[in-house]
């Protein structure tokens, strides 16, 4: 804040102007204290502008793609609670990944959203509110290994089959499924290699497209499951 | 083990009478109340009144309801004597005995009844007996409002597990703490889509703190020890357990879990209670250096028993109080901090203070957009410290400065010794000009409306009447709309939880259920229901419930034929056009005599206080039938949409 806040606002005593209970119009945002005359006296912070901007709505700000890792209680019922939760509150879930952790009771989600930083720190605000869940760490600038799987079932005839294997090669995938007009390519890499492997496939014909959404870790020897609140 | 305590007895209904004995509840529910004699002043109907009031402990905190308390712990550390085995519903039962239950509200049904076969055998657990589960729900809300202890409901499955759904969502909005159970089909048939099987949990998963579905007798005790561990812990709300009948049926000899045992079975529940030790010096920091500071004051300042705390703070800094629809009675009304109720009905002059602040310092309140308007242009000047126990509500819907996690109690606790007593000549200025605009918008209020004057009865002067012929040390229950603005605004507010509102979800039909809660969580209050004659007609089937358990509510219906509030939008929003406005409404007269209410009728100002007065005399429910203007309007009123600076105080519109 440059503006001194406690001279904004300040509506000097003006006996002289008469009380105007007449609301001040939709468009000016000043508030209704001073009346004219009282607000031409008063001490303008910042000339440039005398009426203070308006109030951020949080959430408005400018979106992009986040990674939350929920670490939740095993329980019947806690995906739904997730799921349901990310619904109501107007988040749209662009991936999720479950799966179990090494203590048996432990799951772990990992979940990509997009939204402004704000909208997401108020959604690991919300599952935090769940009672199964155990801790939420939105990892999207922390240093991670960011994977997903996906399986391509794609066309591959005697004439294409070489060209599809040596693409599959290149993005270090490989071939799990061999049939004598088709070959499930299997591939594991970011989200935006994952994406460049199957436009690169496209145009072969894909016949059917599994993704497993992404699933992080960080890096070194830092651990998201070791601090949960237990 | 008879021994009742007689104390003070004074005319009217609500006289203060305390006694720890728990015997004779057996003979009470045989004991038919309908043809109750009408003097309301029998043997029979004071010794009801007595027995009735007997199953609670008033006077919380004293030292007295400490031993019942101390008393009922240790009954039930010993086994129970039974001539037959222990099954899911006694452990029902011995855990809502456990938790401090004394009242629960609810209707029986199939999958339900094996609690209502173990249930006379638990004479501490008083069951009132509603007339639709909706009723339950509120009742068990208002309840847990005025005592502040977990509200208990409960019903059936299918239909009885729905009809439950408002009134727990009016408990979550308002973080209100609640445990609903309800019963489900056997496990086995789960999901077969068997008779009144629905599925429940998944219906109240969105809408609760956390919920339940048991499915085996050995997991009761947990679930409910965690349950009302859950209610009432950190920010509270509803909590729902949906039981299968068989779990009800099966033995068990599990024990129930100690409070340790249940915190570490939840590792995933955590609130945050003290607030970080930096912030708090932040917020002292910003306190000093404001000018133009204003307090707004919420419900969680009443869930945190923290009304003295705010004012010592208030005091201290010399920070006007202004107070959200939930927040009323956070401060007594008198107070010469106590600015007022803020809002899209509230009163200008806050609404004037809060735009033109330097500092908002909120305390357990949530910014809701009926408090803040549009967004962009609320209270354009300030920096704002937030203090909520939810995390989730700081920053949700305003940015701020300096949010504090925490329980308001607690922080405020933390935070007076840390800041500076101001003098109050400091802000002379300051409270000189909040006078002016206190004066200038108080007599362009309703009480200026002059519509007494023409022999109409206006709404603004009848809540005024309640509150000053109960001294305004009743419990006022607002059911929603209109009406429920004037109450908050013109009744005067002394005490906290005083004043009783659905306020988030705004749920017609609330006052007379949740006023049947609150007069028998708090015996020793005068509880007024004021409700709209279109709420009245939501859930007027509990003036039985309120006539068989003998429940002294005061009902006063403010009738203008209209939905009046609906009617208002449709006039200033809606360019009058009127659709689906006008209620036709029963004589509320014979309505009541049928049910053997007695009932009073005020059309003219001056028949108010008598009719009033009458309904205070009678020992036992009553209502009076308001007859007030038609067409009255709330102002100020801010339109959806607009800033707090933009409300509209008059509307020129000719009158339809």
């Amino acid at each position: 804040m440059s503006a001194d806040p406690n001279s904004n606002g300040r509506a000097p005593a003006d006996p002289g102007a008469p009380a105007t209970p007449t609301p001040t119009g939709p468009a000016t945002p000043t508030p209704t204290g001073p009346t004219p005359a009282a607000s031409a006296e008063r001490a303008a912070p910042s000339p440039a502008h005398a009426a203070p901007p308006e109030r951020a709505v949080p959430g408005s700000g400018e979106k992009h793609r986040h990674v939350l890792v929920a670490i939740v209680l095993n329980r019947p019922g806690v995906l739904n609670r997730v799921a349901s939760l990310m619904r109501a509150r107007n988040f749209n879930i662009e991936s999720l990944a479950v799966s179990h952790t090494d203590q048996p009771d432990v799951s772990r989600m990992t979940i990509t959203l997009y939204g402004d930083d704000v909208a997401v720190e108020q959604a690991a605000k919300q599952l935090y509110r769940l009672i199964d869940v155990l801790k939420v760490q939105d990892v999207t600038n922390e240093p991670t290994v960011e994977h997903e799987l996906a399986l391509v079932k794609v066309r591959a005839t005697d004439r294409t089959r070489s060209e599809v294997i040596k693409i599959v090669e290149l993005y270090r995938g490989r071939i799990v499924d061999l049939s004598a007009d088709h070959v499930i390519a299997e591939a594991v890499g970011t989200e935006s290699e994952i994406d460049a492997f199957v436009a690169l496939l496209r145009s072969f014909g894909i016949k059917e497209l599994v993704r497993t959404g992404a699933v992080v870790m960080s890096r070194g020897s830092a651990s998201i499951e070791e601090a949960i609140k237990r | 083990m008879t021994k009742t305590t007689e104390t003070t007895t004074t005319a009217g209904s609500a006289a203060g009478r305390a006694g720890p004995s728990t015997d004779g509840r057996s003979e009470r529910a045989t004991d038919g109340r309908s043809e109750r004699a009408t003097d309301g002043r029998s043997e029979r109907a004071a010794e009801a009144a007595g027995q009735a009031r007997r199953s609670h402990v008033p006077g919380d905190g004293t030292a007295h309801a400490a031993a019942v308390e101390r008393a009922r712990r240790e009954m039930l550390s010993e086994a129970r004597p039974r001539r037959r085995t222990r099954i899911g519903a006694d452990v029902v039962c011995e855990a809502l005995i456990r938790q401090g239950v004394d009242v629960l509200f609810g209707y029986p049904g199939g999958v339900i009844l094996p609690i209502y076969d173990v249930l006379g055998e638990y004479p501490e657990l008083r069951h009132v007996l509603v007339r639709h589960e909706q009723g339950a729900a509120h009742a068990a809300d208002g309840y847990a409002r005025a005592t502040g202890r977990v509200g208990v409901c409960m019903g059936t499955s299918g239909p009885g597990a729905t009809n439950l759904v408002t009134g727990i969502a009016t408990a979550l909005l308002d973080s209100v703490p609640m445990v609903a159970i309800t019963g489900n089909v056997p496990a086995a048939l789960i999901g077969k889509d068997a008779f009144q099987e629905i599925d429940i949990t998944g219906i109240t998963l969105p809408m609760t703190k956390h919920n339940y579905l048991v499915r085996n007798a050995d997991d009761l005790p947990r679930v409910f020890a965690e349950a009302f561990h859950i209610a009432r812990t950190g920010r509270p709300g509803p909590v729902h357990i949906d039981i299968t009948k068989d779990a009800l049926q099966q033995e068990t000899s599990a024990p129930h879990p100690s409070e340790e045992e249940v915190i570490a079975g939840l590792p995933g529940f955590r609130p945050t209670f003290d607030g970080h030790p930096r912030q708090l010096r932040l917020a002292a920091a910003e306190i000093a250096r404001a000018r133009r500071p204003v307090i707004l004051a919420g419900h969680g300042i009443l869930i945190a028993n923290a009304s003295a705390e705010l004012v010592e703070f208030a005091e201290k800094t010399q920070i006007p109080v202004a107070h959200t629809l939930l927040g009323v009675g956070a401060i007594d009304e008198r107070h010469p901090l106590s600015y007022g109720y803020m809002g899209m009905h509230g009163w200008k002059h806050v609404n004037r203070a809060i735009q033109s602040a330097d500092l908002l310092i909120a305390l357990g309140m949530r910014f809701d957009d009926r408090v803040t308007g549009n967004v962009r242009t609320y209270a354009p000047h300030a920096r704002i410290i937030h203090v909520d126990i939810d995390p989730s509500e700081i920053g949700k819907n305003v940015a701020v400065e300096v949010p504090i996690v925490g329980d308001v109690k607690r922080v405020l606790r933390a935070l007076i010794p840390l800041v500076e007593p101001v003098d109050p000549a400091a802000r002379a200025e300051y409270f000189a000009e909040l006078a002016e605009w206190r004066r200038e918008s108080e007599s362009a209020s309703w009480h200026g409306s002059g519509a007494w004057r023409d022999g109409y009865l206006s709404a603004d002067y009848v809540v005024s009447r309640i509150g000053e012929l109960t001294n305004h040390e009743a419990i006022y229950v607002a059911d929603v709309g209109q009406h429920q603005m004037w109450l908050a605004r013109y009744t005067g507010f002394r005490e906290p939880n005083s004043h009783l509102s659905s306020g988030g979800l705004g749920t017609m039909g609330f006052s007379v259920p949740a006023a049947m809660g609150a007069a028998l969580g708090r015996p020793d209050k005068e509880v007024w229901a004021v409700c709209g004659d279109g709420g009245f007609q939501m859930t007027m089937q509990e003036l039985a419930t309120l006539v068989q358990d003998h429940i002294p509510v005061k009902i006063g219906i403010m009738d203008n034929k209209k939905l009046g509030m609906i009617r208002q939008w449709q006039e200033i929003v809606y360019a009058g056009n009127y659709h689906s406005a006008n209620l036709l409404g029963p004589n509320y007269l014979k309505l009541a005599e049928a049910y053997g209410i007695p009932a009073f009728k005020a059309s003219k100002p001056e028949e108010v206080d008598p009719a009033i007065r009458a309904a205070q005399a009678v020992d036992g429910p009553a209502l009076v039938w308001f007859e007030i203007a038609e067409t009255q309007n709330v102002y100020p009123m801010m339109p959806a949409g607009k800033g707090l600076s933009d409300l509209i105080e008059r509307w020129n519109e000719p009158e339809e």
